[in-house]
């Protein structure tokens, strides 16, 4: 049987997967992990048993919460090119777009899909990890999808399809 | 088939992009999709956008862990800033559900005493101005730190004239980070920070009050709730996360352990 702290370690690569599509900067992501690690090795003797990968994901959610929060009191910042419409004729531009469009969503969505579709978790999992009912889930998701469904046609109407 | 005519929601419709139906219902799905055209597409864009995420985010895990995430480095690293310690586990929690189950009713009968709404609104909104200043901070969110408690309680009793309890909420997974002196809504005001094992952080805020004593009042935000009260012409503030029923036991546990202290100086 792995021991706490094993269990802590194989869950790494992917607290850097969601912190990287959560924050879209590398830096700020491995921050947000090595925060989480520390949390949880103090609180060790909290954890009462259950998946650990779960426990990782709702410390690493609710620090990022925190980190927003704190953000918000700040003057707003955003570079020029995050305001130019996406460039299509870029090779990375499919990219590009997919972060954009997720920066577009409120956190509380941002988190329910990408702990979804990138992480893995079932919606009882993320319930869970949220702290919520899975309707409440199951409508974030469902938000999440329209406002990046519409981010991506709105900006990019040469793709759009005529019906 | 029968089910084939059974509505498709669309709450089902992401069950069946997330592989959250059961087969029964899968089929009857595929199916209805066949005939209906426009939901197949906004499930095709609803693949393409997972596989987006999936396609720019997907090789985060296997890039090499830098040594910085390396269990031992944080081990080291937390030792060496001094703040690796432990606190006592769970012993308590018996206690807290025998307090719950027999002393609710005295509790929640003083919720039913006259109210004072004036000197509780101002009350708080200085502890939530608080609470969202401080309970972001990472780095310096107390001036005395927990581990300091004796001296805490002396100084803030004094500051505040009156003697204070400092409640020890680790029975519920709460520790104390720590306190700091505010500007209160009349002289000063005590404010102390508990942190859960999920990072999540509780307050309470409390200064001499205008009124005797009042009834429990609870008001909430978006993002997180307060519980107030004046008791003993102190009034106290416990703050947090808008999870009510959470909120609602460690107010329970403050509200228990002000009232009990020794004698007071008022």
């Amino acid at each position: 049987m792995a021991t706490f702290r094993q269990s802590v370690e194989l869950t790494i690569p992917a607290l850097r997967r969601y912190a990287r599509a959560l924050t879209r900067d590398a830096d700020i992501a491995d921050d947000l992990v090595q925060d989480t690690l520390v949390r949880a090795l103090r609180s060790e003797h909290l954890f009462l048993g259950g998946d650990v990968r779960s426990w990782m994901y709702t410390i690493l959610t609710n620090l990022n919460r925190n980190r927003l929060r704190s953000l918000a009191r700040r003057p707003a910042m955003s570079s020029i090119e995050d305001n130019d419409a996406p460039d299509a004729s870029s090779p990375e531009s499919g990219a590009r777009d997919i972060e954009r469009a997720l920066a577009s969503l409120v956190e509380d969505q941002r988190h329910a899909l990408l702990l979804v579709v990138l992480e893995g978790l079932s919606y009882r999992e993320v319930a869970d990890v949220q702290g919520v009912p899975i309707g409440t889930v199951m409508s974030r998701l469902a938000r999440a999808r329209a406002q990046i469904k519409s981010f991506l046609d709105g900006e990019r109407p040469t793709l759009r399809r005529v019906k | 088939m029968i089910d084939r005519e059974l509505p498709v929601t669309e709450d089902e419709l992401h069950a069946f992009v997330d592989g959250e139906l059961p087969d029964d219902r899968k089929e009857a799905v595929s199916a209805w999709l066949a005939a209906h055209p426009d939901k197949a597409a906004l499930i095709a864009a609803w693949r393409a956008q997972a596989d987006s995420i999936r396609a720019r985010y997907g090789a985060v895990v296997n890039e090499p862990v830098p040594e910085r995430l390396q269990l031992e480095q944080i081990i080291k690293n937390d030792i060496t800033s001094g703040r690796g310690r432990s606190w006592p586990a769970m012993a308590a929690a018996a206690a807290l559900v025998a307090f719950i189950a027999g002393g609710s009713v005295g509790w929640f009968a003083r919720a039913a005493t006259s109210p004072s709404p004036g000197v509780l609104d101002t009350f708080t909104a200085e502890a939530l101005d608080a609470y969202k200043l401080y309970v972001v901070e990472v780095r310096h969110p107390v001036e005395v730190p927990g581990s300091e408690l004796a001296h805490m309680k002396q100084w803030l009793s004094k500051r505040i004239g009156y003697d204070l309890n400092i409640p020890d909420l680790s029975s519920m997974g709460l520790k104390l980070i720590g306190g700091r002196l505010l500007p209160g809504p009349a002289g000063a005001a005590a404010f102390y920070m508990y942190e859960g094992p999920s990072g999540e952080r509780f307050t309470i805020y409390c200064a001499k009050a205008g009124a005797p004593e009042t009834a429990l009042h609870f008001k909430s935000a978006e993002q997180f709730a307060s519980f107030t009260w004046v008791d003993d012409k102190i009034g106290y503030v416990v703050s947090g996360p808008a999870d009510r029923e959470r909120l609602e036991a460690v107010t329970k546990m403050v509200y228990e352990q002000v009232d009990k202290g020794e004698p007071k100086k008022g």
